[in-house]
């Protein structure tokens, strides 16, 4: 019991320390939005070309400016904090479940965001039935790179390089979670079966909350 | 009864081939307040970590509470470390309360503890908005909640104008009569023989009965 409840409090402050201090929200949002915009006119592509591969570009982007959402949570990291966790006895296990609910949280109302931006500037033309499944694809992209951005944090933890070497710990472990989202949408207008992409993602979720869960103690005191 | 709640036997911590911590011998039983001093980069803050089993020793021994697994030992040690560990988009309140949540306590309590402190006309002050004092005095009112039985502090005393010096010499005080000790770091030789019942030197790692 006291596991959930720790974990809870510890998203729930989590939430609340990022609504004041609005990274995501009014930093990575909009500079991905621009980004968003700047990236096919310096590219020269018509418009009709782009609202072909919009939805490519938004899990393109969605990746490249989600490591900065899923790595915000290093914010509030510091030795004293950790020290305080661990002599309090907060269990590392439910730390490790509670920053991944701010961080999907949060990763989910990013690619939202970046989502309606895709739509209102690229006018995507989708086949029927694509829109369902990029919701369906959007939660589960968004659980697996909050899961996979906590784990990396914890990996990187106490090192003076850590936002780097937490990055570089996320790219290529979130290739299996691009594939998935992205080629559920386009097995839609390929009219093949969504249903190996759906079940790679939840594959990854489900190994990416055992492997945080397992290695959370480890990881605590490999840092210490 | 006097209880041996410290006691580490030729401890050695090394970090990237660098011996921190270089044979320590030291023991502390019920109700003793034990000061130590040292140059800077001598290890003090290390030594505290290590005998908080916040980092862990490369040789040697460290026993806790006579010998009590080490997750649970932690729980019954506080520590005021020289960097306050609050949240600076959170109120003076709200990270005493999220620090009272997750230890099990009720809001009351933690409203009862900043009032003690001092804090009650200023605990809607952000964090990242208040002095080194104010946070200091957080620390102090979450220790109160949760009254450790030993209480490490390092370098806990500067920057404390007096009324906060006041409210931490009583919480040693009290830890100290509650059958609790308190290992205090500090540079300030003088205050160290003033507050506590033996004083001890770290050089270069190695600890010693202060001349």
């Amino acid at each position: 019991m006291r596991f959930w409840s720790d974990a809870i409090e510890i998203a729930r402050v989590d939430l609340v320390t990022e609504g004041r201090a609005g990274e995501t929200f009014r930093l990575v949002v909009p500079f991905a939005v621009v980004a968003l915009m700047i990236i096919p006119m310096a590219l020269d592509l018509r418009l009709s070309l782009i609202s072909e591969v919009a939805f490519g570009l938004y899990w393109a982007f969605g990746l490249l400016f989600g490591l900065q959402v899923a790595l915000r949570q290093l914010v509030n990291d510091s030795q004293e904090r950790r020290d305080m966790f661990r002599l309090i006895g907060v269990d590392p296990a439910a730390r490790f479940v509670g920053r991944s609910i701010s961080a999907t949280v949060l990763m989910i109302g990013f690619l939202v965001a970046l989502g309606l931006a895709t739509v209102v500037l690229f006018t995507p033309e989708p086949s029927s039935g694509v829109w369902p499944v990029l919701v369906v694809a959007t939660l589960l992209a968004g659980l697996g790179l909050s899961e996979l951005g906590t784990i990396a944090g914890e990996i990187a933890a106490g090192l003076g390089s850590r936002t780097s070497l937490a990055s570089l710990v996320i790219a290529p472990l979130a290739l299996p979670i691009l594939l998935g989202a992205s080629q559920a949408v386009e097995a839609v207008g390929r009219e093949t079966s969504i249903l190996p992409w759906i079940l790679l993602l939840i594959a990854c979720d489900l190994a990416l909350a055992v492997t945080g869960v397992a290695l959370a103690k480890p990881l605590e005191e490999a840092n210490a | 009864m006097v209880e041996r709640i410290v006691e580490t036997k030729d401890l050695v911590v090394e970090r990237a081939g660098f011996r921190i911590l270089d044979g320590i011998d030291l023991t502390v039983d019920t109700s003793e307040v034990v000061g130590i001093s040292g140059p800077n980069g001598s290890g003090k803050t290390t030594l505290l970590r290590a005998l908080a089993s916040l980092t862990s020793n490369s040789e040697g021994e460290l026993a806790l509470f006579g010998g009590m697994d080490h997750s649970q030992a932690r729980r019954r040690i506080g520590l005021i470390g020289h960097r306050p560990y609050l949240l600076p988009h959170l109120t003076l309140s709200e990270n005493l309360h999220h620090i009272a949540r997750l230890q099990g306590f009720s809001s009351e309590r933690a409203d009862k503890a900043l009032q003690v402190v001092g804090l009650e006309g200023a605990s809607h002050r952000r964090a990242g908005a208040s002095s080194f004092g104010m946070l200091r005095r957080v620390e102090i009112a979450q220790q109160l909640l949760d009254r450790p039985r030993l209480l490490l502090l390092d370098e806990a005393y500067s920057g404390l104008d007096d009324d906060a010096h006041q409210l931490l010499a009583e919480l040693v005080r009290l830890t100290a009569e509650r059958s609790g000790a308190v290992i205090m770091v500090s540079h300030d030789k003088s205050h160290l023989a003033k507050t506590c019942s033996r004083t001890l030197i770290l050089t270069a790692g190695r600890l010693a009965p202060t001349p």
